[in-house]
Formats: C-alpha cells, sequence, structure tokens
C-alpha cells in the first residue's frame, strides 16, 4: 500500500519537470497561418509594384516582404510593430491608409468638408427654387387662359358636360 | 453720355464674398498641389551635371558612411535588390572594378533598395561584395535620385557632380570602367 503515494509522488516530479518542455513545444509550434500574415500584408503596398496590395502580388520581393511578417509574427511581434517596422524600412508610402500627418490630413479632411459643401450648396439652390416658384405669378397664365374664347369655349362644353 | 437712375445711385456697393473667394483658394491650391506631385513623379532620375544632395548610408555592419566626406573622390553608387535578376548580371563586374579602383581614390557604396536583410547579405555573401552595401532606410535616397527601378548606378565626379548614370545592368567590367574613368576626367 505504501507504493501508491510513492508513486503518485514520482508522477508528479514527472510532470513537474516535463512542464516547461510542453510549454515551449507549444509556443514553438505556433506558426502564423497565411490568413494572420494576409491580415497585414493587406494593408501594405510594395514601392516596386505600386497599387497591387502585398497580399495578392506575386513578385519576388513581395514573396519576400510577406516572409518577413510571418517571421515577425512568429518573432511574437504584434501588428502595429511590423507595420511600424516597414514604414522604418521603406517609407510611410508602404502604408494603405497613410498616416494622418502633414499634408496627408488632407485626405481625410477634404472628402467630408467636399461633402458638406456640397450638401450646403445643394439645400441653398433648392431653397432658391422653391421661393422663386411660390414667388411666381400663377394668376396671369388662368386670366390669360380665360380670355382665350377657344379655352373659354372648351371650359363651358366640359362645364355643361360634366 | 449716360444717366444714372436714381435706384443705381441709392445702391449698396457689393460686398466681397468671401465664401466664394475661400472655396476658390482652397480649389486653386489643391490644384497647385497636383501639378507639384505630377511634375515630381514624371521628372525621371537625375541628370548628368546635377549636383544630388549628400546623404548617409548605414551600411549592414553597421558603419555610416556619408558621401559628402567622399568629396574628391570619385563615388560609384548602385542601388540593387536580392530580387533583381538584372543586378545579378553586374554584381561580380562592379566587385571587380572596385577591387580594381579601390586604392586610386574611387569609392564604390551600394543601395539595397527595398529589399529583405536576409536575402540582402545571401546576395552580398553569394557574389562576395566586399564595398559598402546597406538599406535604404525608408527609401530616401533612392528618392533622392528618383531613381525608377533596379538596377541604376549613378557616378558622382570628384566634385559631387554626377558624372556618369547607367539604368539598367552594366554588361562588362570594360564598361565600368570606362564610365569610372569618365567621371574622373569630368570637369565640374
Amino acid at each position: 500500500m505504501r507504493t501508491l503515494p510513492r508513486l503518485l509522488l514520482m508522477i508528479g516530479v514527472v510532470i513537474a519537470a516535463l512542464a516547461p518542455l510542453a510549454g515551449s513545444a507549444a509556443a514553438q509550434g505556433t506558426t502564423p497561418t497565411d490568413d494572420e500574415v494576409n491580415a497585414i500584408a493587406k494593408q501594405l503596398y510594395c514601392p516596386v509594384c505600386e497599387n497591387i496590395p502585398l497580399d495578392v502580388c506575386p513578385t519576388q520581393a513581395c514573396a519576400q516582404w510577406r516572409d518577413t511578417i510571418r517571421l515577425k509574427l512568429a518573432e511574437g511581434w504584434t501588428e502595429r510593430q511590423i507595420k511600424d517596422y516597414f514604414v522604418e524600412q521603406y517609407g510611410a508610402r508602404v502604408l494603405a491608409t497613410p498616416p494622418a500627418e502633414g499634408l496627408n490630413w488632407l485626405v481625410y479632411i477634404l472628402p467630408p468638408v467636399a461633402f458638406l459643401a456640397g450638401a450646403f450648396l445643394l439645400f441653398r439652390a433648392l431653397r432658391s427654387w422653391r421661393r422663386a416658384a411660390a414667388a411666381a405669378p400663377a394668376a396671369p397664365a388662368a386670366t390669360a387662359a380665360s380670355e382665350d374664347p377657344y379655352v373659354r369655349r372648351l371650359e363651358d362644353e366640359l362645364r355643361r358636360d360634366g | 453720355m449716360t444717366n444714372m437712375l436714381p435706384e443705381d445711385a441709392a445702391a449698396p456697393r457689393a460686398k466681397p464674398r468671401w465664401g466664394v473667394i475661400l472655396v476658390w483658394v482652397g480649389v486653386l491650391g489643391l490644384l497647385a498641389l497636383v501639378g507639384v506631385g505630377l511634375i515630381r513623379t514624371q521628372q525621371g532620375p537625375v541628370g548628368v551635371g546635377s549636383k544630388p544632395a549628400p546623404f548617409t548610408l548605414r551600411t549592414f555592419e553597421g558603419a555610416e558612411v556619408n558621401t559628402a566626406d567622399l568629396i574628391g573622390q570619385v563615388v560609384v553608387i548602385n542601388f540593387w535588390a536580392s530580387w533583381c535578376e538584372p543586378c545579378k548580371q553586374e554584381a561580380a563586374e562592379l566587385e571587380q572594378a572596385y577591387q580594381q579602383y579601390k586604392d586610386q581614390g574611387v569609392a564604390f557604396l551600394g543601395v539595397n533598395y527595398v529589399d529583405t536583410e536576409p536575402e540582402a547579405r545571401a546576395y552580398l555573401e553569394e557574389f562576395g561584395i566586399t564595398y559598402p552595401n546597406g538599406p535604404d532606410l525608408g527609401t530616401r535616397i533612392s528618392q533622392a535620385f528618383r531613381i525608377r527601378g533596379v538596377p541604376e548606378t549613378y557616378i558622382l565626379g570628384p566634385q559631387g557632380i554626377l558624372a556618369e548614370v547607367k539604368i539598367g545592368p552594366y554588361t562588362s567590367l570594360d564598361e565600368i570602367t570606362r564610365s569610372i574613368e569618365a567621371a574622373r576626367t569630368s570637369q565640374p
């Protein structure tokens, strides 16, 4: 009966000794998937092949860049760190969305400003058209129509038939 | 002779429409920006006779080379990348030329364009390149020279004036030496 506690103790010691190894094996096994790599790659553009996002660019240069992303992810780098690394290496132009600084601000400010200005102009134009329509003399037309003998006769006929 | 109507005489002077003026200034400013951008992109590489701004190249070994310190020497600046097949055609010849001229007042600099470091180092090892090479951090150097691709080689004369430009790979050692000799004898 004394062998059971001893056996349990030995198993406990063995598990305790192997636990760190199991942990490191698990850490080494976290190879980034293509989806994880492409999630970052699609936010980057290689200057060699402009207008083609990195995740779909077929050139060797872009393949090397994707390998770099995979390597950095495997090393535990975050998305922000990887993007910062690429900016440092190749310049801010590799980013799909330019950082909001300097003249880049125009990219973020101009579209909403242009939209609001367009909406304002449209509102003013519509308002002036409605005012003009309301102020237009409708009576003279009716008067002119009733003065026309043919129209008057037609209206009389219609009234009589109706 | 014109007669001014009483209503015209009494009409107040029209106020300047600042909103409209502001919008036009904005639109013209934007057009100017776009124009400057287009001119820049259409400029092409720097030309012979111009004086490129000095730059600092941080080599893969960590050393810093500033072209301002190389005044008095002919400086061969080669833009390359490991993924660039034509670059491989001239790599060995460039190293041969470096070995031939390194003690004759000719400096060589390799600027690694849009590349990844492990592949770039492997390339240097493959072709046994020993002259200073480093990454073009932030693509600042290639933008200053307005390169269109790789390989491209720019040779500065002793006064820092651009004396020779080679777009595409050198086809032989002889072609490289001819370019260097022409740069050595170039006048500012």
